[in-house]
């Protein structure tokens, strides 16, 4: 039978890196391929010029044994290609049957589009208003809108890059299911991702890159996840360690009765949301995007004050109407999910990003003018420390990798020694190698006397850092489970509310944006 | 063989620099052609507006007159536009400032004293934030956007200097022209030895230096980039927005006024209606020209006194219109923001590959 989609030796070279060499393999119709590999491996530009975003300088693409030009993504859509990208380009003041209708090829009246959309969000189970504007929507909304987009052009092969990151494990489970019918029905997928267990659970075949080669190919599901992943990072990996007889010290972080409004910049409000997080404890919040895991990381952060100083206490002092800088300087810190653009600023180097939160606590300015050999040093002690893959400390942010980067954030907060850490969604996206960098990191710190407070939708990296967990629905965070003891569909329930129907649709939620 | 805009891993350094005198070189290019089909002689058009005025060193003076309050205006813009605060409204600003310190003038008409000139150039500097305080006003606590605020607010200006002008600051001596009295000696900057170059000049290229320092510097200054860049990078580091674009307005106001003290107190010597050249607006192409930094922006604001006085030597030698300063200036942004297009692309010649070669 012919593959549908076959690589024959296709290479690409950027100024100063190979990143990717004479890579081949084949995808057959109706089969899903996972594609593996670190960041940094070469997938995306390998996904890029199947998509046609770009062109391979040598070897050849083969859809259905025909070789192909692809010379834009337009034509690749015209082939049958489809492709859901882990960073998403929605215009977000426009609703999400506008961005929908902006990305299509065809010109289809506004209404059948609406009819269309419709079907595709019933067919496969996708909670999702196509009338709420995209500013309002959680990142796991928004891959939603993307992948509705790839599915309405009804394509061959899809290209899913890390599709996953955002959902839980019933939404995960439904996704799954999706993609299998999908297959079934003859369209090949192309599945990137850095969960091996998921690879092993949905692909029937691997491809393994690493520095733009492909290392390896295998059956995920005759394989073990462990050795995939050393095969991807070409080494043996590291596993967390926590102690065992680990002890808490006092109560350093206490949240209580906290409520936010709805606000146009969070969908979601909080309500009464109470925890308290002892020294040496890592507290996990799990939850589903956008049930205001970002409001309560603006709120603990300090970008949006709460209503009454008590809400919040650090050591005991009221810091809930103390703004982010003061905050900082009182020892709590945060690292927000978005990492470019919220935790760094892309165009600035790593030493002037540190200027941005460590000024205070590093004194990194005095007399109103920045001491730039000090932000400078301190940007490179950052670099040492957390092992940041980088030219150095003038390097502009936008120029590191995502898992990069996020050693360098976090790395950032943590050598200032604060009393308390909040981090959202700190792995996201982010190569195995650098995950388990940054939860060593997070139990080092939280052995050394600090209250962590990890938000995350990845239950593993919940279950495998957090002493005690809570689940965020709709605002609403449900009271500490002890994470030994918690069940993964225990948290799923809880994830999806009291109706235990996770992939319900939010109607108040999101008819008060569409009105 | 196909060109391809192919994204740069980093904005290239090189062409941050390069790309403004590409924009020049393609702007002289351009506009000899344009007069050429306008049936002048396009050659010497270009020769008249952008190398006469450097090659007689007669000219120089008049240079350094021209470029200071176009540097002063587009230094202070620079500092909003990089928190991506849109101030257009400089020329107001400029006009408000040098009413400011004509009101001053006025009232100390008769008097004497050292005192007089510098309380002018604060009057003009405060008048100039007071009136850049009102789009703060309205985009702080109103979300009025500051680019139509500020814009419309120059009108205003222009139409309060023409009644000041022909009504209550008319020169009582002056022939029913709308006029204010001649300054006093007092209330004139002093020229610099026997030149006619007034201190404003030095004055402002310093004071662009400095704002270099500030901006590069300080944390007021970092925190302006990051406003600009990130905003939300912004609020995570503690940043307030809406006292960013308190002090980049008051920045932008306070230098447009200055600008129009030392123009109102230098070559003016008086208050006339003819008084907004579109300095306000001419420095916005300066500060991008300049790509926003003021030692840049010093280059910049030079370039552009050229085309003004190159502008005056085509009309008296050429014919040309006055309008054609305007196209060239035009162009000149025109061709700066094309080129900068180049500064986070390259352009690379593709081999297409040949179906047959496989």
């Amino acid at each position: 039978m012919v593959s549908r989609l076959e690589l024959c030796g296709v290479t690409k070279a950027f100024p100063g890196v190979l990143a990717n060499d004479h890579v081949s393999f084949a995808v057959k119709a109706g089969e899903i391929h996972a594609l593996v590999g670190e960041n940094g491996a070469g997938k995306s530009t390998l996904v890029k010029m199947i998509y046609g975003v770009m062109q391979p300088e040598a070897g050849e693409i083969r859809l259905d044994g025909r070789p192909v030009e692809i010379p834009n993504p337009k034509a690749a859509r015209a082939m049958g290609v489809a492709m859901v990208f882990q960073h998403f380009s929605l215009f977000e003041p426009m609703t999400v049957l506008e961005n929908i209708a902006l990305g299509m090829d065809e010109d289809i009246p506004f209404a059948s589009l609406e009819d269309r959309v419709r079907q595709v969000l019933d067919r496969y189970g996708l909670a999702l208003d196509p009338y709420r504007v995209v500013s309002t929507l959680s990142v796991g909304e928004r891959q939603r809108i993307e992948i509705v987009r790839a599915l309405l052009v009804e394509p061959r092969l899809l290209i899913m890059d890390e599709p996953t990151s955002v959902l839980t494990p019933q939404e995960v489970g439904q996704l799954f299911e999706t993609l299998r019918a999908l297959a079934s029905s003859g369209c090949s997928i192309l599945y990137i991702s850095h969960k091996l267990h998921e690879v092993k659970a949905l692909c029937s075949a691997a491809t393994v890159l690493r520095a733009g080669r492909v290392v390896g190919s295998c059956d995920p599901g005759r394989v073990a996840a462990r050795s995939m992943a050393e095969m991807m990072i070409g080494g043996t990996l590291r596993e967390i360690q926590r102690r065992k007889d680990r002890a808490f010290g006092p109560v350093k972080l206490t949240v209580k009765e906290l409520t936010l409004e709805r606000d146009s910049t969070f969908g979601v409000s909080l309500q009464d949301v109470s925890f308290e997080v002892r020294a040496g404890e890592i507290f996990g919040i799990a939850g589903v995007a956008g049930n205001g895991q970002n409001a309560l990381l603006l709120a603990l952060a300090g970008e949006v004050p709460a209503k009454r100083a008590g809400a919040i206490r650090l050591d005991g002092r009221e810091v809930g109407l103390t703004g982010p800088a003061g905050r900082r300087r009182l020892g709590l810190c945060a690292v927000p999910e978005e990492r470019i653009g919220h935790g760094a600023v892309p165009g600035f180097s790593l030493a002037e990003n540190t200027v941005l939160t460590a000024r205070q606590r590093k004194k990194l300015v005095g007399w109103g003018l920045i001491r730039r050999l000090l932000s400078r040093n301190y940007a490179e002690e950052v670099i040492r420390a957390f092992d940041v893959r980088t030219t150095g400390a003038s390097a502009a942010a936008a120029a590191l990798s995502g898992g990069n980067l996020q050693k360098f954030i976090m790395g950032r907060e943590i050598l200032q020694a604060p009393e308390a850490l909040v981090v959202a969604q700190p792995t996201w996206g982010v190569d195995a190698g650098a995950a388990a960098a940054i939860h060593e990191a997070l139990a080092a710190l939280a052995a050394a006397g600090a209250a962590v407070v990890l938000i995350s939708q990845d239950l593993d990296e919940l279950l495998a850092l957090c002493d005690n967990l809570a689940v965020m629905n709709e605002g609403r965070l449900s009271r500490p489970l002890a994470a030994g003891q918690a069940s993964i569909e225990e948290i799923g329930l809880l994830m999806g509310g009291i109706h235990g129907e996770p992939m319900a649709k939010t109607p108040e939620a999101g008819a008060a944006d569409a009105a | 063989m196909r060109l391809e805009l192919q994204r740069r891993r980093e904005s290239s350094r090189w062409m941050l620099v390069l790309s403004p005198a590409l924009a020049v070189a393609l702007t002289l290019l351009a506009g000899a052609a344009l007069f050429a089909m306008l049936g002048y002689d396009g050659i010497a058009a270009v020769r008249a507006v952008f190398i006469v005025p450097l090659a007689d060193p007669g000219q120089w003076q008049e240079l350094g007159i021209k470029a200071a309050p176009l540097i002063l205006i587009a230094t202070g813009l620079s500092i909003g536009f990089r928190a991506n605060i849109w101030n257009i409204g400089a020329e107001g600003q400029y006009v408000i400032g040098g009413l400011a310190a004509t009101g001053v003038a006025l009232a100390t008409w008769e008097t004497e004293g050292n005192w007089i000139l510098p309380l002018m150039i604060a009057a003009g500097i405060l008048g100039g934030m007071a009136y850049a305080a009102i789009p703060a006003f309205l985009r702080t606590r109103l979300q009025v956007s500051e680019i139509l605020s500020s814009l419309m607010l120059t009108y205003a200006a222009v139409q309060l200097l023409y009644y000041l002008m022909r009504g209550p600051w008319k020169d009582p001596k002056g022939f029913n022209f709308p006029q204010s009295r001649l300054f006093t000696d007092w209330q004139l900057l002093p020229a610099i030895g026997n030149t006619y170059v007034h201190w404003g000049v030095p004055a402002a290229f310093l004071i662009a230096v400095v704002a270099w320092m500030v901006l590069s510097r300080t944390v007021f200054g970092y925190e302006v980039r990051v406003v600009g860049a990130a905003p939300n990078a912004a609020r995570h580091g503690g940043f307030k927005h809406n006292r960013t674009i308190w002090l980049s307005l008051l920045a932008g106001g306070g230098f447009a006024g200055l600008a129009g003290v030392i123009e109102v107190a230098g070559p003016f010597g008086q208050m006339v209606p003819q008084f907004p050249t579109g300095y306000g607006f001419t420095a916005i192409i300066v500060a991008f020209l300049g790509r926003l930094h003021p030692i840049g922006i010093i280059a910049a604001g030079l370039i552009l006194a050229v085309s003004y006085v190159g502008g005056e030597v085509a009309q008296a030698t050429l014919g040309l219109p006055n309008a054609a300063v305007g196209v060239f200036q035009g162009m000149m942004l025109f061709f700066l923001l094309a080129a900068d297009a180049l500064v986070s692309y390259r352009l690379r010649l593709v081999p297409t590959v040949s179906r047959a070669a496989r």
